[in-house]
């Protein structure tokens, strides 16, 4: 199985299901140049947001840890603490702050 | 009714939007005036009313925007129309209007002028000159801190409390500061003598040089007519490039005086009982009114009174302010002042008890009556019992007035509490709040927002902390119910080694199953770890589910810096470091363009790697035979040393060597907090031991041990837990002490924390860990003995396996590739992190919407 993020360009694998620890992410360099970061929780669902953390600029979302607030996957950014709901990408911390999210799948592993 | 109220809808024009005048409009908003009236302020600034009691904090990163006082929409959701920038300049009583300075007229009905005060500067020649300045608003501070940019002096005149302040903020700046007082000591309004002189030695100790009993005659200035120093009454020219006035301030009563109202002789503007000038359609409040006791107050407590006074008596309600309490507690460079009630004796007949330690720069002084009633007081040095002593005063306190002065420890112990205070008391003095409305609620955050106490200079806020009952949920977090001692019971004999389980079986209702969150992952993985022998569980954090439990730095073995990048500080035990491996440390920072620092820990940080590059700097420091320490994780960082006997003339004891002995015996060990060490060679303690949460001192026939220090935001020196120890039973000793802190302690609690709240305190730790009263050590040993045998080097560890290798990669799905946002500029002829690349939207404009 592979994890597929869609952009502009279409479907893009990222990497191989098996290359994501549930709990944590990576981060992937997208065609544009910009940068994403893709997670695993527990119950193997994958999500996609944007690597940048808005509070601080850095590009560490993908570093984060995962957790579950009110039975909504978040990741809470490894410099301030914000947490990020995986699904909206609303900043459970600030409600004016939001980071883009991306459609993502698994597929089965083309040849 | 105080004023007429002609039309339906009566106008009321604030002059003055600073703290007591957005006071007054909260108080109109909370009795429903500001729908009734139609309000319109006028404010000098360029800003809405901000915090000027906090002005200082601006320096300490506080932001104009974080000491506002205003909330984003007060003034829409009440109505109110708040012009900036656009002072009052004629007031015309006759018709009953105010124009501004921008020409626009505004009728009222109701007047209120809050105009404050401004800096008095003394007629000296070149008071005006280019690097003179005051210290009041913003805009002050902001002159301040771009002028200090390119000098190196600076001088406050005024040895005052705000002089005091002015003269941190300059030393924080960078700027050598002085200090000139025209008084006999530092803070003559609050203090005594006695205390002047402690809070003397303690600013002298922070570098600050201190002139007091002379006066300022003249700024000298130089060829370009800016500051270059000053002439002093005693006959001296001290240079300095940059002056702050702090002399005291005056009321702003220009305005009322133009207009006809009646003012002080020695200014303010005069007003009764209720706040009403001289016009009854008139009041002033704040600093500028000179209150119906006679005096003008300069400070924000007795201001806010006045506002609700003057809001009540609008709305017709009987209030009076007839004068107010001056105590005051600060925090002046980083010392506890306070001052309350009759602090300098001046009541007939009245008896001071005096505590004063020199070497500490702590004095305390109360005033007592006769008949034992607390009349007042001063603390300098340590002002922990202003809290409960200000409450107090006009009654006679339930221990004996030596005991309000002794420190802790010494004498009787006091058994004097916020308990014992009765419900009467004003605990916070900024909102007149008493005991029994704080104690009608549950939660500090619920009392700020009911009564407003603590959310003016903060001082009351650890009594306020001490009244409420304790908390209901003492759970760990969203995920667990239990504490973080209870969970490593749990973990201990339930012998569950998966965060998982632990979760599903012992988590709350509806976090089981679920991913739990960024605070219990770490805390448990941390349990786990330490237990891992006993568990049987892998000790490597980073094996199977573990890797999933690591805070970002405990995952990537190195500390991640601001711009994403990570810093890598190799273990240098005790300080101690050859010649050849300090060179390896240069030639890797060199090869991989790493920014080094020595840091306070005696050891050296290499900051700017990539997270890709980390693995082949390791691999280089293990070649030379370093392993990568510990600046991250909840672990032992240093064991400082200080050179000792063998080189130093004092020493009584190797230090070096108990030092590196002790920290290659706890070095990886998993605690709720990180634990700092050090071991100094004698008593003259040049390795700062106590301030560790353990420290050793050498002496003539052992070690000394201490415990529960702590520097940071809070210090606190370590307790002595044992003298004369050998070698082995210093270290048995430590063993049992670290183990049951981490079998006990909360999460994120210092030893210093922890050990403070353990009841019983020093003498039940002593118990428990030197006379084995809970029959508890032979476990806590043997806990210790298998973290020792089972320590691994986790760098090393890591990089003999590429299965975790692969893991430090910028991208996944491009792994040679670097990370385009992980840049660097030089300076200092070294490199610092980039930080516009991170202030740019990324491209095609996908990022946050901040
Ligand atoms: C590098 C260093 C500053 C320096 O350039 O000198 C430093 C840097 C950090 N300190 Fe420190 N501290 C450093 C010595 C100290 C000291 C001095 C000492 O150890 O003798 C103290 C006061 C002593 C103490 O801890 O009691 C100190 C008190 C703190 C605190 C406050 C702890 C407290 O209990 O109040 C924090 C915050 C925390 O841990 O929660 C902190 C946290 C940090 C963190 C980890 C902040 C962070 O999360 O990013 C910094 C990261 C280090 C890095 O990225 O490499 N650092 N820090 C020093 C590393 C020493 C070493 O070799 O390990
Ligand atoms: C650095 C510093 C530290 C302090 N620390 C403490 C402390 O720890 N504890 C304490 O109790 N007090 C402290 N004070 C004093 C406290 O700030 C004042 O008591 C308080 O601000 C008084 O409030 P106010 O509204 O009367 O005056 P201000 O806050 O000075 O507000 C008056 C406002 O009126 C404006 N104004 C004046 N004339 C006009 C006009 N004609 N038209 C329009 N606007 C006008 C001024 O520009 C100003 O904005 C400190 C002050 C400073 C400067
Ligand atoms: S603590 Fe004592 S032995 Fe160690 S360096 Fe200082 S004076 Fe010398
Ligand atoms: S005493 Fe100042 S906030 Fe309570």
């Amino acid at each position: 199985m592979t994890v597929e993020l869609q952009v502009d360009e279409g479907w893009l694998t990222v990497c191989e299901l098996s290359e994501l620890v549930p709990g944590r992410g990576v981060a992937a360099l997208l065609p544009d140049g910009s940068q994403a970061a893709v997670f695993l929780d527990r119950k193997g669902r994958p999500y996609a947001i944007t690597n940048r953390d808005p509070f601080t600029g850095a590009y560490v979302l993908s570093r984060g840890l995962l957790g579950t607030a009110e039975g909504r996957t978040f990741v809470a950014s490894p410099l301030l603490k914000q947490r990020f709901d995986l699904e909206t990408g609303r900043c459970l911390d600030d409600e004016e702050v939001a980071v883009r999210t991306y459609p993502v799948r698994t597929a089965a592993t083309s040849v | 009714m105080a004023a007429a109220t002609p039309t339906p809808t009566p106008a009321i024009v604030l002059i003055g939007h600073g703290m007591v005048g957005q006071r007054y409009l909260e108080a109109l908003a909370e009795r429903g005036a500001t729908a009734t009236h139609r309000i319109t302020v006028l404010c000098e600034e360029p800003r809405p009313a901000y915090d000027r009691v906090h002005l200082t904090s601006y320096f300490s990163g506080s932001t104009p925007e974080d000491l506002s006082m205003t909330p984003a929409s007060f003034m829409e959701d009440h109505g109110i129309t708040l012009h900036l920038d656009d002072p009052a300049e004629t007031i015309d009583r006759e018709a009953r209007t105010v124009t501004s300075r921008s020409g626009r007229v505004f009728p009222y009905d109701v007047l209120v002028l809050a105009t404050g005060s401004y800096p008095f500067v003394p007629p000296v020649p070149g008071k005006d000159a280019p690097g003179c300045f005051v210290y009041r608003t913003i805009e002050d501070l902001l002159a301040i801190e771009e002028y200090a940019k390119t000098r190196t002096s600076g001088a406050v005149v005024g040895g005052g409390l705000l002089g005091l302040e002015a003269a941190g903020a300059l030393q924080g700046l960078g700027l050598a500061t002085r200090i000139v007082e025209f008084a006999p000591r530092l803070m003559p309004a609050q203090v005594d003598e006695g205390g002047g002189a402690a809070l003397l030695r303690t600013i002298q100790n922070m570098g600050l040089t201190v002139h007091t009993g002379v006066g300022t005659q003249e700024v000298v200035t130089g060829d370009d007519g800016s500051v270059t120093g000053m002439k002093l009454s005693d006959g001296s020219t001290v240079s300095t490039e940059l002056v702050v006035f702090s002399a005291g301030v005056r009321p702003r009563d220009q305005l009322a005086r133009e207009s006809g109202l009646s003012v002080g002789e020695r200014g303010g503007i005069a007003v009764d009982a209720h706040c009403r000038t001289s016009d009854p359609h008139v009041y002033a409040i704040g600093e500028c009114a000179l209150a119906a006791d006679g005096r003008v107050y300069g400070l924000v407590a007795p201001g806010y009174e006045m506002a609700e006074t003057a809001a009540e008596d609008l709305l017709g309600r009987e209030k009076e302010f007839t004068g107010a309490d001056l105590s005051t507690k600060l925090k002046l460079l980083g010392v506890d002042v306070a001052s309350f009630g009759d602090a300098h004796g001046a009541t007939a007949g009245s008896l001071d008890v005096v505590y004063s330690d020199s070497r500490s720069g702590v004095y305390k002084k109360v005033v007592v009556s006769s008949e034992g009633v607390l009349l007042g007081g001063v603390l300098v040095g340590d002002a922990d019992s202003y809290g409960l002593l200000r409450p107090l005063t006009g009654s006679v306190p339930p221990v004996t007035p030596e005991q309000l002065v002794l420190p802790a420890g010494a004498g009787a112990p006091v058994a004097l509490g916020p308990a014992s205070l009765p419900d009467t008391a004003v605990i916070c003095s900024c909102h007149n709040v008493t005991k029994k409305a704080i104690t009608a609620h549950a939660t500090v955050p619920e009392v700020k927002k009911c009564t407003k106490a603590g959310t003016g200079c903060g001082s009351c806020l650890k009594v306020i902390g001490q009244l409420m009952p304790p908390a209901a949920d003492k759970g760990l977090c969203d995920c667990f119910a239990f504490t973080r001692a209870e969970l490593y019971e749990i973990v201990r004999t339930l012998r569950v080694s998966s965060y998982q389980q632990l979760l599903d079986s012992h988590g709350r209702e509806g976090a089981r199953g679920g991913d739990g969150c960024e605070l219990c992952k770490p805390t448990i993985g941390s349990i786990i770890a330490s237990l891992a022998p006993t568990l049987g569980a892998s000790g490597y954090v980073l094996d199977g589910e573990q890797a999933a439990l690591q805070d970002t730095n405990d995952h990537f073995l190195a500390n991640m810096q601001r711009n994403g990048s990570y810093s890598v500080v190799p273990r240098i035990p005790g300080g101690e470091i050859t010649p050849d491996k300090l060179i390896v440390i240069g030639e890797v920072a060199r090869d991989f363009g790493l920014y080094t620092k020595i840091t306070g820990g005696q050891r050296i940080d290499l900051f700017g790697a990539s997270v890709d590059q980390l693995p082949r700097i390791w691999a280089r420091l293990v070649d030379a035979g370093f392993e990568s320490g510990h600046a991250y994780g909840k672990a032992l960082r240093t064991v400082k040393s200080c050179v000792g006997q063998t080189w130093c003339r004092y020493g009584v004891q190797d230090s070096v060597r108990m030092a590196i002995d002790l920290e290659l015996r706890y070095r990886g060990l998993r605690a709720p907090h990180k634990l700092k060490s050090a071991v100094s060679g004698c008593a003259r303690e040049c390795a700062e031991a106590q301030s560790k949460d353990f420290g050793v001192i050498a002496t003539a026939s052992g070690w000394n041990l201490y415990v529960g220090g702590n520097g940071g935001a809070t210090p606190r020196h370590a307790d002595l837990l044992a003298q004369d120890l050998s070698d082995a039973e210093l270290i048995r000793l430590i063993d049992r002490f670290l183990m049951f802190y981490i079998r006990t302690a909360d999460r994120l609690e210092r030893t210093s924390t922890w050990l403070e709240r353990l009841e019983g305190g020093l003498g039940h730790l002593r118990d428990v860990v030197v006379h084995d009263s809970l029959g508890l050590c032979a476990e806590l040993e043997s806990l210790m003995a298998d973290h020792v045998a089972h320590y691994r080097d986790e760098w090393a560890e890591t990089l003999e396996d590429p299965e975790r290798l692969r893991r430090f990669v910028s991208f996944v799905n491009a792994p040679g590739a670097p990370d385009p946002t992980v840049k660097f500029v030089p300076e200092r002829d070294q490199v610092k992190p980039d930080l516009t690349i991170l202030t740019l939207e990324p491209v095609g404009s996908l990022g946050g919407t901040r």
